[in-house]
């Protein structure tokens, strides 16, 4: 299977993570996995975007604009900025929360995610929104969030990865005491649509 | 068994797997997590230190390789220019045990002051370079390069660049065994660099060159595919984005992949270059391969046109892509490409993200104390290379130069000495002050400059991930060292104005930075505070929107992420409050509370 995903977030939001992931639970298949993260002083606060290419064939890790299957989005802004790394038939997984960021705040301004939503909606053929808030709120902690999103894309049943698989990564990769947690997290974020 | 290695790892992974004995280097992005995974994954017998800066570790592992240990220095690549001295008269004396100089450039550069490129730095020195375009590639060639230079006798420089640093990739990983015993060094006038010795050696280096070119002409790494008369050469991660682009374009063209730029394989260059009519070369950073592919034609009167970037016909800075190399290909190539780019053009106007400083960070509260001592006066602030130099952002607006690590504290002098008329501050992080600061300061005080020397000390090397320094009093090896004292350092070298402050607590640091501003000579404030990812927050703050009179102070003067506006009033985003608390110290109108967590 040949899939590319790009995830777009603000830094801090744990795109990292999510990225591994998804690349270990396609290594865990037999699949060829790369993956390319901003790690750095770019990530702090700002704009970041992981790519994940599985399947053999390709040399880069990057995902050309255009070329991705799927778009999991942290934050709507980020969804809109990102939208060109997206196939025409692509589907975009989309937290509904924005992250005011500190130069529409010094305008006075704020970033509508309602908004972004709805052109996103307008452009693509599919959108799951996924109201990250209340799912971190209801898993007691905002860091479950990728793994929400990861559980919505699972779910969509275009991502070429099963909810099962994901968590298995997550049983290699987390540690025991927030396991529940992110399961949680998993299986709520699968009931967005 | 198959892992997800980012490139650092697998350099790490592949150097242990190569026996390596002693590794050593100072953090910069993008190289720092090679060390990291040393430290993680060493066998026993492998040793393993941050230096502090890049000088240092390179004339540890100059001791190190002369003592026969397999030896591996890492750096980005301003390290390189901070160690050159060390490495260009370690290349003339050379080593017994293995010497991999890793350094790690920057194209962007996404976290650099420069773009410059290493790969000119080998053909200075004349040392080897090998040039890795994926992380497999470079797990592989970390060990070549350890056979290389014991093959040799000097060292080799491994040059990764973000891409391939930070890039994942599936990887087999071998089982890691302890190295083996270094054999000790042995006494000889080898070792010693004089006129006589550096003459002989230099006549050496030139003359290896051509035998190492065609040695390396037969190395797998480099490697002449495809066919035609359109041929393309390219080195480092633009190979694997110029594979992608010609598979996506189903043509054919013959392709030059250098994995060794200097010194240049030009046997295998000239078999690359038969029957071709015209070469484009893809490389980030300077035309290395390019020129050297000129300089080919030039030699053996070969009658092939190179295009590049002497030509305008690719990118001068920053980095390349699959979709740049495709479509320069295209115009190069004269071929139809029917790509359909979906317009989003009619997206709504989204406001600019660029990182900042994080919610609750110390280094805010210290530049708003030192911004809000000194309003209404004349001042010039310095900064330097760390999560500090964020500083510059609106609001805070608080870095007026920026140039390399260390200058917040010499810049100033000069200032000072050129009469201009301000109270000159350096702001410099503690990490920093260990690697190149202090020296900076002795300066200050042997020839009589003026200036305010605002130590941030947050107890961490911050923005390359939170490396121990000298000053936390932990060892890469999981050892407990003396702490190194900065107020002790400063007072020793003959500072005797020296204040320590909790930046957290406003008050007294905007009363300190008012008084230190007053005095004269060299004053230092060390501003002591924790970098707010290594600790879980115990409270967080909330706008009580009731007391909230929409000032916007808060959101005006301190720049803060979790800090927005929601229906006319302040609003804090609770999952971003790190509870530092200093909104409400600004707040005119006590309406931030706190909530305990």
């Amino acid at each position: 299977m040949n899939k590319n995903f790009v995830l777009c977030g603000v830094g801090g939001q744990g795109t990292v993570l999510a990225s591994r992931v998804l690349a270990q639970a396609a290594m865990a298949r037999g699949d060829f996995a790369r993956t390319a993260e901003t790690i750095g002083m770019a990530q702090r606060g700002g704009s970041v975007i992981s790519h994940v290419r599985i399947g053999d064939g390709v040399q880069s890790a990057i995902v050309p604009a255009g070329g991705a299957d799927m778009l999991i989005a942290f934050e709507p802004g980020e969804a809109v900025r990102s939208l060109g790394y997206l196939k025409k038939d692509g589907i975009c997984v989309v937290s509904s929360s924005a992250v005011q960021p500190v130069t529409a705040a010094l305008t006075g301004s704020r970033l509508d995610a309602d908004e972004m939503i709805n052109y996103l909606k307008s452009k693509l053929k599919k959108v799951i929104v996924v109201d990250t808030e209340s799912i971190c709120k209801k898993c007691g902690s905002p860091k479950v969030m990728n793994v929400a999103l990861l559980g919505a894309a699972a779910a969509s049943g275009e991502a070429g990865f099963t909810a099962e698989e994901i968590e298995n990564v997550l049983y290699s990769k987390l540690p025991a005491k927030v396991l529940d947690m992110n399961r949680e997290a998993l299986r709520l974020g699968a009931q967005a649509d | 068994m198959k892992e997800l290695l980012m490139g650092n790892e697998a350099i790490a992974v592949g150097a242990l797997a190569a026996g390596v004995n002693i590794v050593c280097g100072y953090p910069g992005t993008p190289s720092s997590e090679v060390i990291d995974t040393i430290a993680k994954r060493k066998p026993e017998g492998v040793y393993v230190e941050w230096s502090v800066n890049e000088k240092t570790a390179m004339e540890v592992a100059a001791g190190a390789a002369y003592s026969g240990s397999r030896t591996l220095v890492t750096m980005k690549q301003m390290g390189l220019n901070v160690c050159a001295d060390p490495l260009m008269c370690v290349n003339y004396i050379g080593v017994k045990g293995g010497l991999v100089v890793l350094t790690a450039d920057d194209p962007g550069p996404i976290s650099s002051q420069t773009e410059q490129d290493s790969r000119h730095f080998g053909k200075y020195a004349y040392i080897p370079v090998l040039d890795p375009s994926t992380p497999e590639q470079a797990f592989r060639m970390v060990q070549d390069a350890f056979e290389l230079s014991e093959k040799i006798g000097t060292p080799v420089i491994l040059r990764p660049t973000t891409r391939v640093c930070h890039n994942c990739a599936s990887i087999d990983v071998p089982e890691l065994k302890s190295p083996g015993k270094p054999s000790g060094f042995v006494k000889s006038s080898r070792w010693v660099i004089f006129p006589k010795l550096a003459y002989d050696a230099k006549s050496k280096l030139f003359e290896r060159e051509t035998r190492l070119s065609d040695m390396l002409s037969e190395y797998g790494e480099n490697e002449v595919s495809g066919s035609g008369k359109i041929g393309v050469a390219c080195g480092g991660v633009s190979c694997a984005y110029t594979k992608d682009a010609i598979a996506e374009l189903g043509e054919n063209f013959k392709l030059f992949s250098v994995a060794t730029p200097y010194p240049f394989p030009e046997k295998l260059a000239l078999e690359f270059l038969s029957g071709l009519e015209k070469v484009i070369v893809f490389e980030e950073l300077d035309p290395v391969i390019e020129d050297a592919l000129i300089t080919v034609c030039g030699k053996y009167n070969l009658n092939v046109k190179i295009f590049g970037k002497r030509t305008g016909d690719t990118i001068h800075a920053g980095e390349n892509s699959q979709m740049k190399i495709k479509s320069e290909l295209v115009k190069f190539a004269d071929l139809k490409c029917e790509d359909e780019a979906a317009d989003f053009s009619d997206a709504p106007a989204l406001p600019a993200r660029p990182p900042i400083l994080c919610a609750g960070c110390p280094h805010r509260a210290s530049f708003y104390a030192v911004k809000q001592a000194m309003k209404g006066k004349k001042a010039v602030f310095c900064g330097d290379i760390g999560c500090y130099t964020l500083g510059n952002a609106m609001p805070l607006d608080m870095v007026d130069t920026c140039l390399c690590m260390g200058a917040s504290v010499s810049v100033p002098q000069g200032m000072y000495h050129s009469g201009n008329d301000a109270v000159h501050f350096g702001f410099i992080g503690d990490s920093t002050f260990f690697h190149s600061g202090i020296t900076n300061v002795i300066n200050a005080v042997y020839n009589q400059a003026e200036e305010v020397v605002i130590i941030l000390d947050n107890s961490t090397t911050a923005m390359t991930g939170h490396q121990p320094h000298p000053g936390i009093g932990k060892t890469m090896m999981g050892d407990v060292s003396e702490k190194v004292s900065i107020e002790k350092i400063l007072t020793a070298i003959g500072v005797t104005s020296v204040r320590v402050v909790d930046p957290l607590c406003l008050k007294s640091a905007i009363n300190a930075v008012k008084e230190a501003a007053e005095e004269h000579g060299v004053r230092c404030i060390i501003f002591r505070s924790p970098c707010v990812a290594l600790f879980k927050p115990k409270k967080r703050l909330m706008v009580n929107s009731d007391k909230c009179k929409s000032c916007m102070k808060c959101v005006k003067e301190l720049g803060c992420p979790a800090i927005s506006t929601k229906d006319g009033k302040a609003f804090i985003d609770d999952s971003l409050c790190n509870g530092c608390g200093i909104c409400a110290e600004v707040c005119p109108f006590g309406a931030f509370e706190e909530v305990q967590c």
